[in-house]
């Protein structure tokens, strides 16, 4: 595999937040972590840009959405309509969608939501504002949901794969060759794997 | 005095007086030469989603029945708001309207309205300084 180092594609986040200060913000955090942001304004803008209806059903011929792959979402929880609970659930039930790390930010400390996001599978909940320094936790979960998909597919194809450790990150749309039926677990940390520039090696 | 230490000075002075609060110097810090009007830009939308909610509040408390979930979640959205841009005040503001709400106090709502508003205003007049001698450092006229 050739080490193009110099030009990685970013990784590409889409945050969701109905408001618009807010969404300027996570907009800066992210840009100024490296990574390529798009940003929208509800749930369901969020579901439609993952290129799935309400019924679940993934919507056929929108190859300006397949192109674009999503490494990892992060959507505030109280939004009018659907909630960024409501997000979370739609996601995970989702097969073609259920791989990519979902982070949750909400204003307020309540333990019982919290829990509730980790346990439908979220993998991580920021307390807004969110800080710069907060960016820095999002990268091991693109990486390590991209690890489990690079290994399952190396399980399932047998191929002769000549990398150990992650891949570099290009945008493939990873998401949907993914195994089925893999229950995300939000606080496992049986992989706790370097920051990104150190899988470059290859 | 030139508007370089006169900008200092208002941002010192907004800090000392409890307006805001090291949230604000988080922005500053994400400001760069990639994004030189980052700050300014996140002020400016906070403060028109501000003068927004300010007025969804006084329609919904001057219904004749008020709907006290929906003034609360007005109020919510301009308390996080103001914390993601460091507006102490205001978000402080803000915390005790919820309360107010939990209690379905209308009275209490309105007097909180009036708080609300008058801080909400007082700030949003000194970014608006701010954001004028800020143009003045950058080598713009000041405008209007």
């Amino acid at each position: 595999m050739a080490a193009a180092v110099a030009t990685e594609t970013p990784f590409h986040v889409l945050a969701v937040d109905d408001s618009l200060p807010d969404r300027k913000l996570i907009e800066r955090l992210l840009k100024t972590s490296s990574f390529q942001v798009t940003t929208v304004d509800s749930g369901s803008k969020a579901l439609q840009f993952l290129g799935l209806h309400d019924d679940h059903s993934p919507v056929p011929v929108h190859t300006d959405q397949l192109d674009v792959a999503v490494n990892l979402i992060i959507t505030d929880y109280c939004m009018p309509g659907m909630t960024g609970y409501d997000l979370l659930k739609k996601i995970k039930e989702s097969s073609s969608l259920r791989d990519i790390p979902v982070v949750i930010m909400s204003s307020e400390n309540i333990p019982s939501r919290i829990n509730r996001c980790l346990e439908e599978g979220a993998d991580e909940f920021f307390l807004k504002p969110v800080r710069l320094s907060d960016m820095n936790k999002l990268k091991p979960h693109i990486l390590k949901s991209r690890c489990r998909e690079h290994y399952h597919q190396e399980q399932h194809q047998q191929s002769d794969s000549n990398s150990d450790e992650c891949s570099n990150p290009t945008n493939t749309s990873s998401s949907s060759d993914s195994s089925s039926n893999r229950k995300r677990k939000a606080a496992d940390n049986e992989e706790i794997l370097p920051q990104a520039n150190r899988s470059r090696h290859s | 005095m030139s508007a370089a230490n006169q900008l200092a000075a208002l941002i010192a002075n907004m800090f000392a007086t409890g307006l805001l609060d090291d949230q604000f110097q988080q922005l500053q810090m994400l400001q760069d030469p990639s994004a030189p009007n980052f700050v300014s830009e996140v002020v400016t939308l906070f403060c028109q989603d501000g003068e927004r909610i300010i007025g969804e509040l006084a329609k919904q408390l001057d219904k004749p029945s008020v709907d006290f979930d929906r003034v609360d979640a007005f109020v919510h959205q301009l308390k996080g708001s103001s914390a993601s841009v460091g507006a102490l005040k205001v978000k402080n503001t803000c915390i005790q309207f919820c309360e107010l709400c939990q209690q379905k106090s209308k009275d209490g709502c309105l007097k909180t309205l009036e708080t609300v508003r008058i801080n909400f205003y007082e700030l949003r007049g000194k970014f608006q300084t701010m954001l004028q001698l800020e143009r003045q450092v950058n080598g713009f006229p000041p405008n209007n």
